[in-house]
Order: C-alpha cells, then sequence, then structure tokens
C-alpha cells in the first residue's frame, strides 16, 4: 500500500511561514491499496487537498476517523467528492456511551457551525458506528480499537496481507504510568501497533511541555519512541506536531531525539506531502 | 498475551495512585490488577505474583459475615457485580495472609464499557479497625 500524509499537524491549523515545510495542515491521511483501494484516515483539513487529487474515476471511499475532535474533522465538509453525485462514501468513526456517529458528527455538520448538512450531501455519506474489533474494507483488513485519550478514541491497523499500518494520531499511552512504558499488556495501543511496519504516531510534546500537559490526550516524543520500541515496529513517522513548533524547532527535535538512538527501527518526523512505500 | 482493554488499564493507572486497597477482575473474576494498599491483603507484592486466578486469591480470604458465619463466594460483592453487572456492597470479615483478622467495608462495580463490553469489575476496601 502507498501511504501519503496531507495533514500533520494536531489541534489547530498552523498555517504561516515557520510551519510552510512541515505543513500546517490538520491530521489526513491517504491509503491506496494496489487495485486503489482509497481509504482516508481522519478528515482534518489535510483533506481539503487530498479531495483536489481523487480522480472522477474513483466510485468508493472510505473515510476513517480516530475521533471527533474538531482537528480531525475539520475538513470532512471540505472534501470534493462528497460533493459528486454516484461517488459512495462510507465514513467510520466512534460512537459515545449515547449518541451514535450521525448524531455526533451532525453537531458540527450543520448550521451555525457548517451551512451543508450531511444528509444534504450529494453523495449522500454512509456513517457507521466503527466496530472495536477486525474488519474489512475492500482490500485492507482494519482491526479497532479504543486507546488513551479524551473522549471516545480509537486508533487503526490496517494490512492488505503484505504491509501493515499502525496509525495513532491521538494517543496518551503514559498516562498515570510513573516509568513509561509498562508490559505490552497494559500498555494502550500496544495491539495495533506491534510489529507495524510503520507506525504514525502522536509527538506533540517535548518532555518538559508533556509535564504541564498530563492528560491531555497526547503523547512526548520520548514516549513515542519508547512505545514503539515495545511494539517492535519497523519505522515510527512522528505526527500530530504541536501548532507553537515550527519547522525550525522540529528539525531540532527530529535530529535530538535521534542522538538517543541508535533504535531498532527508523525514526522520520511527518512532513506534508510524504509518501510512504510499505 | 492479550493486551488489556484501554478501560482496565486507566482503572489500573488510577488504584495505583489511591490509598484505599482495589481490585480489578476481570468477567471470570481473575485478578488483573491490585495496588499497593491491597498487598497486605493478599500478602504477596503485585509486581512479583502478577495476576491472580480466581480459584487462588478467593480461597486466602475465608470470608465470614458481621456474626462469623462464612459468606458463600456467591454473597460477596464482587461476585454481585460479575454475576449481576449492578454494584454491591457489604461487610465482612477476613483473615489476610499477613494473619491479620479485619473486618472490611467492600464495595464493588462493574466495569462495562463502550458498545456495552464486559470488562470486568473493582471492589474497593475500607478497613473498619484500621481507622
Ligand atoms: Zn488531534
Ligand atoms: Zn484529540
Amino acid at each position: 500500500m502507498r501511504i501519503t500524509l496531507w495533514g500533520t499537524r494536531g489541534s489547530l491549523p498552523s498555517a504561516g511561514p515557520e510551519t510552510v515545510r512541515y505543513g500546517g495542515n490538520t491530521s489526513c491521511v491517504e491509503v491506496r491499496g494496489r487495485s486503489h483501494a482509497l481509504l482516508v484516515l481522519d478528515a482534518g483539513t489535510g483533506i481539503r487537498r487530498l479531495g483536489g487529487t481523487v480522480d472522477p474515476g474513483v466510485t468508493r471511499i472510505h473515510i476513517l476517523l480516530t475521533h471527533l475532535h474538531m482537528d480531525h474533522i475539520q475538513g470532512l465538509g471540505f472534501f470534493a467528492p462528497l460533493y459528486r453525485d454516484g461517488v459512495e462514501v462510507h465514513v467510520y468513526g466512534p460512537r459515545s456511551t449515547t449518541q451514535d456517529l450521525r448524531t455526533r458528527l451532525t453537531r458540527y455538520l450543520s448550521p451555525p457551525l457548517f451551512p451543508v448538512r450531511l444528509r444534504d450531501l450529494p453523495s449522500r455519506p454512509h456513517l457507521h458506528d466503527v466496530p472495536l474489533s477486525r474488519f474489512e474494507v475492500d482490500e485492507f483488513t482494519i482491526t479497532c480499537e479504543l486507546v488513551a485519550h479524551p473522549g471516545p478514541t480509537v486508533g487503526y491497523r490496517i494490512t492488505d496481507g503484505g504491509g501493515t499500518l499502525a496509525y495513532l494520531p491521538d494517543h496518551e499511552p503514559a498516562l498515570g504510568v510513573p516509568r513509561f512504558p509498562l508490559d505490552a499488556a497494559w500498555t494502550s495501543g500496544y495491539e495495533l501497533a506491534q510489529r507495524a511496519d510503520l507506525l504514525i504516531h502522536d509527538t506533540q510534546y517535548t518532555m518538559p511541555e508533556y509535564v504541564e500537559h498530563v492528560g491531555w490526550g497526547h503523547s512526548a516524543i520520548d514516549h513515542a519512541i519508547a512505545f514503539a520500541r515495545l511494539a517492535r515496529v519497523r519505522r515510527l513517522v512522528m505526527f500530530h506536531h504541536d501548532p507553537g513548533h515550527s519547522d525550525a524547532m522540529l528539525d531540532r527535535l527530529l535530529a535530538e531525539a535521534g542522538n538517543a538512538g541508535p533504535f531498532p527501527f527508523e525514526l522520520v518526523s511527518g512532513i506534508e506531502g510524504m509518501q510512504f512505500e510499505i | 498475551m492479550l493486551q488489556k482493554q484501554v478501560e482496565i488499564i486507566l482503572m489500573r493507572q488510577l488504584a495505583s495512585y489511591l490509598t484505599l486497597p482495589v481490585f480489578v477482575v476481570d468477567p471470570e473474576g481473575n485478578l488483573l490488577y491490585y495496588n499497593a494498599s491491597a498487598e497486605p491483603l493478599l500478602g504477596r507484592q503485585f509486581d512479583e505474583a502478577g495476576e491472580m486466578p480466581i480459584r487462588e486469591w478467593s480461597t486466602i480470604f475465608a470470608p465470614v459475615d458481621e456474626r462469623g458465619a462464612p459468606l458463600p463466594p456467591d454473597a460477596l460483592p464482587l461476585a454481585i457485580a460479575l454475576q449481576k453487572r449492578r454494584p454491591a456492597y457489604r461487610r465482612i470479615r477476613i483473615t489476610g495472609l499477613d494473619g491479620v483478622p479485619r473486618e472490611l467495608e467492600v464495595v464493588a462495580f462493574p466495569l462495562e464499557g463502550q458498545g456495552r463490553r464486559f470488562l470486568g469489575a473493582v471492589a474497593i476496601f475500607y478497613s473498619v479497625n484500621a481507622r
């Protein structure tokens, strides 16, 4: 499968000269299978540019939402294929203990927050409460589990029989753990990530920043590295960059993280437009 | 090795910060975690003993009611929380592995997560004679 990063920023779109290289768009990742099946992971503002590249021949699209925080759904109404007749769009995301995905998503995709109602979109998207289990979508096998982040939030493990991608953009597995990590059985997200070829993981904070934001649902870079080591992944992509982290700072954080190596995996910092083949 | 569900993981994290003894069990009653305050009751440290099958930990207690009559396992709050999936309360007497007789208030509640997944139960113990 081919994986393209369309938005690597966390929390808030962060356009400006200081973020132009890593990009200011929020979470969105494209996954293409061998038969050109199209999966979209999260609908942050990065999804708008992805929409422009989806050719009219594509008749079915699956959008997998990890959760409904604004930075993961804000781009949904700006995804051009949703306005095409005859495109079958499936949107998956977690329900809450009291409301289904449609009810939760409609709170944003309706006036006054957004002028167009979900039901008025020409593609009439199908909404699915994502099962907390394994399911098949086109040529992909997807495993979905709840992970540690405020509100119902899932991570995804996607495999096409060949390679495996794990996507955990908002994840705080170190919450309440004095010496992270505990053993694998007691680590949120472990089964989703274990032995993945590519792990896209939350690295919102430096360690001093994390100490000020315990319980906000995100990881320090050191936590993501420890998690990747525990899960024995082949490659870790740093993701969900803090809006306040400039290009220069992200370069420095990657270099500093690398100095603590060598690691048994490749460490990459996610840049908008980056592609991976697994 | 199966990774625990996130609700169980977060419950352990919370329990590890609490001063009252806390047990976390799976749907079958196997003891998945107990905090440091519960270690005197079981006579061993969680870090050494790890998880404990229900056969093992439930016999340690030999619980009796306030009049000293043996309590059948089904009458214990944790068993009620697991079987009936509702909170339960009872005052019991036990002799922990440290040999100390204790009168305990026990509150147990079921853990039901997203999608009505039944994940187990939690018991919290309050030692009446220690206070
Ligand atoms: Zn986010
Ligand atoms: Zn979030």
